[in-house]
């Protein structure tokens, strides 16, 4: 009796480490110096197509997000707060996004700050994750900070979400019982079935996927790993995904955000 | 996606008479085959784009039949001999029938 219940007492320990941080801290980063865009593993002609600003498809939501943010629409519109210049005024915003939302010391991510101006400002409904116009209006604003590298800040209130964001990476999931960082650290560069492996840089994204035949955000392109593993994909814009996304942006070192970029 | 079937249009604004220019227009649409099936497996049903055309002062320059192969937003890429100043004119039109169009002006000098 006493020895059942100290081994439910060890399963139950189990169960609440298991969504603590775990120890991963003496795993290797990706080292800077192998730092290599998505955009290197592709073939010449999908690079073509993300490099030529009428035929990557990706613009078309670019300039949905651009109407967007500017039409009035019975309360304040994007501009009316982001300036008459409202290009210039977000030119490298979304390249210090995961950060921290003073106001809740929540971390947050470019999606979920243009719902929080949404709600906060403009007095109108949240956009559902993955719908159109949210897509439109996110790739708009990533797009004025292309050819810029992040600048995430990860200390501070940032910190424990980076913790658990690196830790996700490291951490086996799914009945192939796989990490992120044995794909995307250990392997880049070799055949994954008839796909080359990349090193699972968030640059291209928001970004037009070949695959999907349509624009889809970081969070999808996560999805589709974790289900990849057979692993129980998280929801879309959930807060381990948004963490992920903080580690995934400081991992990327000083590659140029590349959105609306075009993969396979 | 209703509401968003923007094109995009890239044409000179101006050219010389008889000069040949190159238009380029992207469509956006999903271009649903009818042929694939949603994760519960019911089938996706069919939702394409099935004519395109292209007026310059209301006469048919270019003209094109779409097919469920054709990848989602379509890419037409044409060229046409410039001859008088006017109204480039692109339709659209969806297999339920429903027309939408965009205008470009072009000055011959």
């Amino acid at each position: 009796m006493r020895r059942s219940a100290a081994i439910l007492a060890l399963m139950f320990a189990g169960l609440a480490h298991a969504d603590e941080t775990r120890s991963f801290a003496s795993r290797p980063d990706l080292p800077r110096a192998s730092v290599a865009s998505g955009y290197t593993f592709l073939t010449r002609e999908t690079q073509l197509l993300q490099d030529d600003p009428f035929a990557n498809p990706g613009y078309l939501w670019v300039d949905r997000g651009a109407r967007s943010f500017t039409e009035s629409i019975g309360t304040a519109s994007c501009r009316s707060c982001h300036a008459a210049d409202g290009e210039r005024a977000l030119v490298g915003v979304s390249a210090r996004y995961p950060k921290i939302d003073s106001s809740t010391g929540a971390l947050v991510n470019l999606e979920r700050r243009i719902n929080i101006c949404r709600t906060r400002y403009q007095g109108l409904e949240p956009l559902p994750y993955e719908s159109d116009l949210l897509l439109a209006l996110t790739t708009y604003v990533a797009q004025l900070s292309r050819g810029q590298p992040y600048e995430v800040v990860i200390d501070g209130a940032a910190a424990p979400y980076f913790a658990r964001g690196r830790d996700y990476f490291f951490t086996r999931r799914g009945q192939l019982n796989l990490a992120c960082n044995q794909c995307h650290d250990d392997n880049f560069g070799k055949m994954l079935r008839g796909d080359r492996l990349t090193q699972g840089h968030p640059t291209a994204f928001p970004g037009y996927r070949l695959e999907w035949q349509t624009l889809g955000s970081l969070h999808r392109r996560i999805r589709d790993c974790d289900a990849g593993v057979r692993a129980e994909p998280r929801a879309l814009g959930s807060e381990i995904y948004v963490a992920l996304e903080l580690y995934l942006a400081w991992r990327a070192g000083e590659l140029p955000i590349e959105s609306p970029g075009v993969r396979r | 996606m209703s509401d968003a079937h923007g094109i995009r249009i890239a044409a000179p604004n101006r050219a010389s008479a008889g000069e040949v220019i190159e238009i380029k227009a992207m469509i956006q649409h999903e271009m649903e085959t009818g042929y694939r099936r949603d994760q519960f497996g019911r089938q996706i049903p069919r939702f394409i784009l099935e004519r395109f055309e292209c007026l310059y002062n209301g006469k048919p320059v270019f003209r094109a039949e779409l097919f469920p192969a054709i990848a989602a937003n379509p890419f037409l890429n044409f060229f046409i001999r410039a001859t008088e100043s006017g109204t480039l004119d692109f339709r659209w039109t969806d297999q339920d029938g429903h027309t939408f169009s965009e205008r470009v002006t072009l000055e011959v000098v």
